[in-house]
């Protein structure tokens, strides 16, 4: 069998048998590793800062301080409580309907829609890990503070080497959950125009009028990202959990 | 504020639909959510692996793909059985009952898990004790399981609800004139989409809210025996 009857009949299997057209798609191979950096530029840029944002605001809520508590019980209970497509929407096409909005500094970032999306994705996904890290700061011994104190800790040195370290551990968990949930939210990029994974499966599925063919392609590329940070956050918790796992012989 | 109220009927109407998606898709979710569980707990090797395989697909795709996926693919793979089989013409499956099916496929993952861990919180003396007074296993589930399933599964049940309602707005991109759907047309139509979609903002905080309140309030009374006088 020489080269071509091979391509013909990989070609053929691609055409009719296989439940995408790989063939097709392998052409396009650029266009789904744009797609990808872009997810993951978006996921790992916005989870960064989210838990940076989350860390303070946590500490704020578990220390339950008078009226920032209140403030911050808002800010999480609004993005919540509320889909991130909305959330989206109303940055990116909503913010245009203000003229001070348009006229000012704010325009050449909210006219872009990886802004936009960047954005929001910080906020939504900070409200969500805020909420996180306070079960943790909460669930600390209080036997662990009461040491510390009496210690002499002063309360940043309490807080910096008792509380966050073993919130942090205690989190582990629950965040690797609340990261996966993210790496669910970018495809809202998709819908602004930003080209990430889904918005490339789209490109290609409009380029030769597929019905859905790219979107299989996109759920495998979706599922090896999951299973990356599923894989990561395991070895993670291995390496911080090693004190609590039993001893192997 | 004039034009909100000039377009209520019609976000309105996105409202009705959204709510309805809802409840369908929780229905579905319950379902397959029961049938997941039994099929994790059960036996036989297959079903674990069958059941496994659907957690960790749903688990691995985000939601809006599954649905375009459902949405497109599932209408063509219908009628591709369809006209092998024979036994149905072509069907088009419409945004809503493509809809609900994604949602409740998607939600009915998180579902066998929430089963799942309450059936297994359910001491197994009770089931032992029912079996030996000789009920049967429609009265042992009705009697006896039912009643602590609901209990033990209902706090991650109202998180399941809760992200349930926003996850129906993803719809809105296959074209159905649900809430955000309304509100972006309206807010188009206006030109004051941020208006608009703040309304649609406060309205999903009201219905969580809502639901938040309930869903507590019949936690308390699934687990009044609990409470101290």
């Amino acid at each position: 069998m020489s080269f071509a009857d091979l391509t013909a009949a990989l070609k053929e299997i691609s055409e009719t048998w296989s439940p995408f057209d790989f063939m097709l798609a392998a052409k396009h191979v650029d266009l789904f590793l744009l797609g990808l950096r872009n997810t993951i530029l978006l996921l790992v840029g916005s989870l960064c800062l989210a838990s940076l944002l989350a860390i303070p605001l946590a500490a704020v809520r578990a220390a339950r301080t008078p009226i920032f508590n209140t403030c911050v019980l808002a800010y999480t209970y609004l993005f919540r409580g509320t889909p991130l497509l909305v959330q989206v929407y109303m940055l990116y096409y909503g913010a245009a309907q203000f003229a001070f909005v348009r006229d000012s500094f704010l325009w050449t970032v909210l006219r872009e829609p990886w802004w936009c999306a960047f954005i929001c994705m910080i906020l939504c996904s900070g409200a969500y890990i805020t909420e996180v890290f306070r079960g943790a700061i909460e669930a600390v011994p209080r036997g662990e503070i009461e040491a510390a104190k009496a210690c002499g800790m002063s309360e940043a040195k309490l807080f910096r080497r008792i509380t966050l370290p073993n919130a942090f551990r205690s989190a582990l968990p629950a965040y690797a959950n609340e990261v996966i949930f993210s790496a669910h939210a970018t495809v809202i990029a998709s819908t602004i125009t930003i080209v990430d994974i889904l918005g490339a499966a789209k490109h290609f599925n409009n380029k030769y009028y597929l019905a859905f063919d790219g979107f299989i392609i996109a759920a495998g590329l979706y599922m090896l990202i999951v299973y990356a940070i599923t894989r990561g956050f395991r070895f993670w918790e291995g390496k911080w959990h090693r004190h609590l796992s039993r001893v192997h012989a | 504020m004039e034009a909100v109220l000039q377009f209520s009927p019609f976000l309105l109407a996105g409202l009705k639909v959204t709510i309805a998606l809802s409840l369908v898709s929780i229905m579905v979710a319950v379902l397959l959510g029961l049938l997941g569980a039994w099929a994790k707990l059960s036996g036989s090797r297959r079903t674990r692996r069958i059941a496994e395989l659907y957690t960790t697909l749903v688990r691995g795709v985000p939601d809006l793909v599954l649905m375009l996926l459902l949405y497109f693919g599932g209408q063509m793979a219908l009628n591709r059985i369809g006209n092998a089989t024979g036994l149905w013409d072509y069907v088009e499956l419409d945004a809503f009952t493509a809809g609900f099916l994604a949602i409740g496929f998607i939600f009915g993952s998180y579902m066998t898990e929430t089963f799942r861990g309450a059936f297994l919180a359910i001491p197994r003396g009770q089931i032992e004790a029912g079996i030996a007074i000789g009920m049967s296993g429609f009265v042992l589930f009705q009697r006896i399981i039912w009643p602590q399933l609901v209990r033990y599964a209902l706090p991650s049940f109202t998180n399941i609800w809760l992200s349930l309602m926003k996850t129906t707005a993803l719809v809105s991109v296959m074209g159905l004139e649900d809430l955000v759907y309304n509100g972006y047309a309206a807010g188009k139509t206006t030109h004051q989409p941020f208006t608009f979609m703040f309304v649609v903002l406060i309205a999903y905080l009201v219905m969580t809210a809502v639901s938040d309140v309930g869903l507590r309030w019949l936690d308390r009374r699934y687990s009044a025996h609990l409470q101290r006088a």
